[in-house]
């Protein structure tokens, strides 16, 4: 799949803005008056940053409220309503912290909930898709609540919890990798199946592409087969895993928990985080390209 | 509610004779001609270097290599299956993507797509193509607005692909009547679904390529070896034969 940076910025800094948000929350910490401010200024900016950047990749962004309506059968539809629904309950929880008007923090609890399923929706959108094997597996969604978890205790100054949920997902990210590496394989879907042609009907044998439909790259090519860096997989993939989950998951353990040295890690996690979030749309294959015998 | 009907009152959708296409593209040609009507099916330089645009339907062509025998090549004409259990369908957050319940037709309302390109994500068969120009997720309507179209001579209300094939390739009927033609070629030659693993469960059908005659190739010239000259033929086939 094209790795839109639109797409890949949205997913990593709104993931790592509601993770932020559901700590706030939950109280995690409890910061009163401008340290507040700032705190769920951030949260707030993240979450709300990457949704915005999410409709850079829309044909028609003014058409965005309707994307609200359908939220009985599409992911994507939930996911706009969890996340305003979030904003919402935070609000009143980020005022009381700012101006020390002591409310009581039950909407907190609820906005974090609502954080948490904003970003299991977004992972949906992904994992429910069939039609793209390495994101159609639990993994998809473990990795994307994992990384906004980490991401947002980071944010939160939570070494304790950052420790626990980094080291976590080093395991996840690990998992994913294995595992849907062998995804596209494991659907035993080729050209000759996709087609039909040589396996079903009187004429059996080997298939192969004679003449490709179209001249030039279509929507179809440009945006769900995606060949270009493949070749820096295993690079990537170490960076991801060093600077997403490891090297914060160590620095997290021997750094003094003061601002600055959660904003070094914070640095570092989100390298990670863009590299890994980059391999997950470039190295996802689309069972279209079998009709181009490309993938 | 972009939810999909649990029936629908007819199937409408095609049947496609892998065996009778030669792959001359004329559907292609006819569908982008007959679709670029109204908001249309944008190009991007057209007469360029790069030339690139938006299609509902495109046509490959594969070489099957049998056991034994010589290559066949089979012509691929692909466009939306119009599947029962759509799953571009569900994912739409807009509502724009629906099945319609009367004939099982599976259409964009271009006013409220707002480009996500999602459905064409869900979609196995790369059916939906997104309008560069306009921003809007373009897709096969089975030509909706010539099948109804009263003001159509009879002969011209199927879909513009299959008026304009000139093998007889595409046929176009209702899937939900055993008595149709597409039913009825679809139970005689075996026709089949894309990728019925996923289970989209596709109207339209694809007819398997029937195999090749095969000439006796071991001598073809034989016969003409064994003729008897007879007469004045033969006499001279003798003398000539001394000389």
């Amino acid at each position: 799949m094209h790795p839109a940076p639109s797409v890949i910025a949205f997913t990593v800094l709104s993931g790592m803005g509601f993770g932020l948000l559901a700590f706030l929350g939950a109280g995690l910490p409890a910061p009163v008056g401008w340290p507040a401010f700032f705190h769920w200024g951030l949260g707030y900016s993240l979450a709300v940053g990457g949704l915005l950047a999410s409709t850079f990749h829309l044909g028609n962004p003014q058409r965005f409220l309707r994307a609200f309506t359908q939220w009985r059968s599409s992911w994507l539809s939930r996911e706009a309503i969890a996340s305003v629904a979030c904003l919402l309950a935070l609000a009143p929880v980020a005022l009381s912290d700012w101006l020390g008007l002591g409310w009581p923090r039950a909407l907190g609890l609820i906005g974090a909930v609502l954080a948490l399923a904003t970003i299991f929706c977004t992972a949906m959108i992904y994992a429910q898709l069939k039609t793209i094997p390495r994101w159609n597996h639990p993994t998809t969604p473990a990795l994307f609540v994992v990384f906004a978890g980490a991401g947002g205790a980071i944010l939160a100054g939570q070494s304790g919890a950052g420790l626990m949920l980094s080291a976590l997902l080093a395991l996840v990210l690990l998992a994913a990798f294995s595992i849907g590496d062998g995804a596209f394989a494991a659907r035993a879907q080729t050209l000759g199946t996709a087609t039909g042609l040589g396996t079903i009907g009187p004429v059996q044998g080997a298939v192969r592409v004679f003449e490709q439909p179209h001249t030039s790259p279509n929507y179809l090519m440009r945006e769900m087969i995606y060949l270009v860096a493949r070749k820096h997989i295993r690079p990537l993939r170490r960076l991801a895993l060093i600077c997403a989950a490891i090297l914060p998951a160590v620095l997290l353990a021997i750094l003094p928990p003061a601002p600055w040295a959660f904003a070094v890690i914070a640095a570092v996690h989100l390298l990670g985080a863009f590299a890994a979030r980059w391999l997950f749309f470039a190295q996802a294959e689309h069972v279209v390209g079998l009709y181009y015998g490309q993938r | 509610m972009t939810s999909l009907p649990t029936h629908t009152e007819k199937r409408l959708g095609l049947a496609i004779d892998l065996d009778t296409c030669v792959g001359c593209q004329a559907c292609v040609t006819a569908c982008k001609g007959w679709n670029d009507q109204g908001s249309g099916l944008s190009d991007q330089d057209p007469y360029g270097a790069a030339p690139s645009g938006a299609f509902l339907n495109r046509v490959h062509s594969y070489e099957i290599t049998p056991d034994h025998g010589a290559a066949v090549i089979v012509n691929f004409p692909r466009s939306c299956l119009h599947c029962e259990d759509a799953p571009c369908v569900p994912v739409c957050p807009t509502g724009a993507s629906y099945k319609r319940v009367e004939d099982g037709i599976v259409l964009v309302n271009e006013d409220a797509c707002i480009g996500c390109g999602l459905c064409a994500w869900a979609c196995p068969y790369g059916a939906r193509e997104m309008d560069a120009d306009v921003g809007v997720m373009k897709k096969c309507t089975l030509c909706v607005d010539r099948i109804y179209n009263d003001h159509l001579p009879e002969e011209d209300r199927v879909p513009a692909c299959v008026r304009t094939c000139p093998t007889g390739a595409r046929h176009f009927g209702d899937f939900a009547d055993p008595d149709s033609t597409v039913s009825k070629l679809t139970a005689a030659r075996g026709g089949y679904d894309l990728m019925p693993d996923l289970g989209t469960r596709p109207t339209n059908k694809y007819l398997p390529a029937r195999p090749k005659d095969v000439p006796d190739m071991s001598a073809p010239l034989a016969p003409l070896l064994d003729i008897q000259a007879t007469g004045f033929a033969g006499w001279l086939d003798k003398v000539l034969g001394k000389i």
